[in-house]
């Protein structure tokens, strides 16, 4: 009937974005079957496990010589002595920006002591003599081999046994003293060693860094400065192993009691300065150079928080989240329908519209990233069920008000839309930057909480532009809402246009 | 509900109006008193900090029957050092919570319980927090804080004017001042859960705050030296217009947060449920009434110094017969609130 552009123009765009949000629908579930991601991760707190914050301990002084490298390096050492757990979905991983960084390990499961007590203890960084070494499996009874001369009969057997390939023992503990002769294991499992005192500490390494020997090809090598102390300790050690017969003459880094690489001395290096030569790749000299560095200022942790959380009380708060996210959700859409009426179901629809995308998102965040739904982040969701309703009721007050104007139903529809659109992109942007700031500045549950909340404005943004607006535009040309029904929402009573003529 | 309907339409054209923006003197007094009375308890009470913030820990025991006194005797038994708080947790819980303990003092406290009600270590929920943990929450929250309201200054600034931005801003100190003072005054545990409900609030309460700053830029936006109201008046106009919206959108956030406040202390007894939801709970009640008579009494106060708003101002009082500036006489609304079709003649062309 209306022969303006405007109508027109809108009348051919609900279904089609309907159908759209439909299509979309439709694919995310079948990429959920299709990457077999059918249930949620759940946190630790609402299936029971172990989560440890760590945070580095900087000592007076030090402040400024923390570096980022030194986080990550201190990550992969605990990541090593969790795994060696054989737990899986196991997770360390650090939280924060650049230095100010809080390493958070993660065990599911029964385990709790234990991951406490592994993940605690500061690593050190040693050059060792190497004294022996063989493959990193057990010796054969009765191949009792040649025991190493020097060393107590004790250290050889232990030598003997230790088994390289079992987990436990590439845990690395952080336990051994730098005055005892030691048996360990390369960090990859492959070869043991009987292992000097240590004579040169990681704390005499002043420099080391990776470089790329161009004449020589492409040869990479790691190149390490020693402080006045460490010059003399490595100059010794150095002048004292180079004639030594294999593998004597070979020095073992040592990082958290594993062999990280146990160069052959070639020649005695008295001037503090020392490169390290092989084939490495980039990847392997920038490494090696990593735990150098770290070795010069190896960092210690204070235990930030401990959680056990058995299963039964993660099933109680797994319930107790569900349970309030239900009723909270029947509330709101029980307050919608007797306050809007039949514009109440929109609200509804909504909501479950808005509640599938959030559920599917989920899933596939968590096959995609990781994700983990954690009690603090279904919190986070419920609340957004407000935040949600909240843009429906804008719009729907808008298009009141433009009917009190005296607009019709279908010309307020697209009118107040064009209003409301504004103020709902403001308000749910403004929620956005609260989330965002939530969960850069914050560790741990706040983060689980602020991710889903964002998440969750974001969806809420997409359903009212895809899904509300046009599911209202296609029921204003409904009778039932046009003619202004009692229960539809828009009567002329419960608008109080009614008072105002009489007025 | 088709009453509260009919009184929303009263409100957008003016028939029923509220004075908002005249009568600010009263809302900034009940305000500044609420304010006094959060200083006064955080002075003299503080705030009532959990363990996470003292550091100390937090031992859970899932037993039916499992008795207060079995569990302090237990605990005590081991030796380790400091108060004990034992306390019942719903019908089948018993929680301990100790001072700082170090690893061997935590897994003989575990043990002693363990042993003390027959179940094992692992069921045994255990909070241990260290001694720094709090300082470094409570400094990232600030940091948090602080960023946020630079950033949504900046933005409210940019997608609205500075003056409202400045106004929202005031409005969301007064509620995080006002939310601290009622767990001071009331010696709710503050926990981390709280901080992320306090931070929360941050962008909850600007929420509303924008919808009626939304409504008044748009009362607002032709307001030129002819209009036929102040600027005080069309901000009182738009909060009028936005009061139906206001409490619809508060009430309805405030329904799901208040089942996880429920559920929270009702089933789960303490935990991250209860302590998120009551700092929202609290914030939100506070975010409304800011965004009310908080932030537009403020934005219009800013904005009435502008010369031009108060040759406006001497204009349409001296028109309208209205003695004072900024009081909104209900026959003032009723002539000029109607809304632009109904609107009379404006007699005074100029």
């Amino acid at each position: 009937m209306s022969t303006t552009n405007k109508p027109v123009k809108t009348a051919a765009r609900p279904g089609r974005s309907l159908a759209i949000l439909g299509l979309v629908l439709v694919a995310m579930t079948s990429l959920v079957f299709i990457q077999g991601a059918t249930s949620v991760n759940l946190g630790l707190d609402l299936r029971g496990g172990t989560s440890v914050t760590l945070q580095p301990r900087i000592a007076p002084g030090e402040a400024g010589k923390v570096t980022s490298e030194s986080i990550d390096q201190a990550v992969s050492i605990i990541r090593q002595r969790v795994n060696s757990l054989g737990v899986a979905e196991s997770e360390v991983t650090a939280q924060g920006s650049g230095t100010n960084r809080q390493i958070v390990i993660s065990v599911p499961g029964d385990t709790g002591r234990r991951v406490v007590e592994l993940v605690g203890q500061t690593a050190e960084l040693r050059f060792r003599q190497v004294l022996a070494s063989a493959s990193g499996i057990p010796a054969a009874a009765d191949s009792a081999a040649t025991p190493t001369s020097g060393v107590s009969a004790d250290v050889n057997a232990k030598f003997a046994a230790l088994d390289c390939t079992k987990s436990e023992n590439l845990q690395g503990t952080g336990t051994d003293a730098p005055t005892d002769t030691i048996v360990a294991c390369d960090r990859a499992g492959v070869t043991k060693y009987i292992l000097a005192p240590a004579e040169v500490l990681g704390r005499q390494i002043s420099k080391a860094s990776a470089g790329l020997d161009t004449q020589a090809g492409s040869a990479w090598f790691v190149s390490l400065t020693f402080n006045n102390e460490g010059t003399s300790a490595f100059g010794a050690l150095t002048s004292r192993v180079t004639s030594l017969a294999e593998p004597t003459n070979q020095v073992a880094i040592v990082l958290d009691g594993l062999v990280v690489s146990s160069p052959r001395i070639t020649e005695a290096i008295p001037s503090g300065n020392a490169q390290i030569t092989g084939s490495f790749t980039q990847l392997e000299a920038q490494d090696l150079a990593n735990v150098l560095k770290y070795g010069a200022l190896p960092l210690a942790f204070d235990r930030g928080e401990v959680q056990q959380v058995s299963p039964t009380l993660g099933a109680d708060q797994l319930d107790a989240g569900l349970l309030a996210g239900g009723l909270g959700l029947a509330l709101v859409c029980l307050y919608s329908l007797l306050y809007y009426r039949g514009l109440g179901i929109v609200t509804v629809g909504s909501l479950a519209v808005a509640g599938s995308l959030i559920y599917l998102l989920f899933l596939l965040l968590g096959e995609w990233i990781g994700f983990t739904l954690t009690l603090a982040g279904i919190a986070g969701a419920i609340v957004a069920i407000g935040v949600t309703a909240d843009s429906f009721i804008i719009y729907f007050e808008r298009v009141r008000d433009e009917m009190r104007e005296g607009r019709s139903l279908r010309t307020a529809v697209e009118t107040g839309w064009a209003r409301a659109r504004r103020t709902i992109l403001v308000a749910d942007f403004v929620s956005i930057i609260a989330a965002v700031l939530l969960y850069f500045f914050a560790v741990g549950g706040v983060r689980g909480f602020a991710f889903t909340l964002g998440l969750t404005t974001l969806v809420d943004l997409i359903v009212v532009f895809v899904f509300t607006k046009p599911l209202v535009s296609i029921l204003a040309r409904v009778n039932f809402f046009n003619s202004g029904h009692p229960l539809s929402g828009f009567s002329s009573k419960s608008l109080g246009t009614v008072v105002a003529k009489e007025a | 509900m088709s009453k509260i309907s009919g009184l929303g339409g009263r409100l957008y054209r003016g028939e029923t109006a509220i004075d908002f923006i005249g009568k600010r003197r009263r809302w900034y007094s009940i305000s500044a008193l609420f304010v006094l009375a959060s200083i006064a308890a955080l002075s003299l009470q503080g705030l009532h900090l959990g363990i996470e913030f003292k550091g100390g820990s937090s031992f859970t025991v899932n037993k039916v029957n499992a008795s207060v006194e079995d569990a302090r005797s237990a605990v005590e038994a081991t030796g380790v050092p400091g108060e004990l708080i034992v306390q019942n947790i719903g019908s089948d819980k018993v929680r301990v919570q100790t001072g700082a303990l170090d690893t061997a003092q935590n897994n003989s406290v575990q043990d002693a319980l363990a042993a003390k009600f027959g179940v094992s270590v692992e069921s045994i929920d255990t909070q241990i927090t260290g001694p720094s943990w709090g300082k470094e929450i409570t400094r990232k929250a600030l940091y948090g804080l602080v960023g946020f309201l630079i950033v949504v200054m900046l933005y409210l600034a940019m997608a609205f004017e500075p003056k409202m931005a400045v106004a929202a801003i005031a409005a969301v100190v007064h509620d995080v001042f006002i939310t601290v003072g009622i767990y001071a005054l009331v010696g709710f545990d503050v926990t981390p859960a709280t901080i992320i409900g306090f931070l929360t609030i941050l962008g909850y309460s600007l929420y509303d705050t924008v919808v009626v700053f939304d409504k008044v830029r748009e009362n607002t936006r032709s307001i030129s030296s002819t209009s036929t109201k102040t600027y005080s008046q069309a901000v009182n106009h738009a909060v009028n217009q936005t009061l139906v919206r206001s409490a619809n959108t508060s009430l309805i956030a405030l329904l799901p947060v208040g089942s996880i406040l429920f559920v929270g202390a009702g089933l789960l007894g303490a935990g991250t449920l209860k302590d998120l939801s009551l700092a929202l709970f609290i914030g939100l009640a506070v975010g409304t009434y800011s965004s009310i008579f908080i932030a537009p009494p403020v934005l219009a106060q800013l904005r009435e110094k502008e010369p031009a708003m108060q040759a406006l101002a001497k204009r349409v009082n001296s028109r309208s017969g209205a003695s004072t500036e900024g009081v909104l006489s209900s026959s003032v609304a009723a002539v000029n609130g109607r809304g632009p079709r109904n609107q009379p003649k404006r007699k005074g062309r100029k």
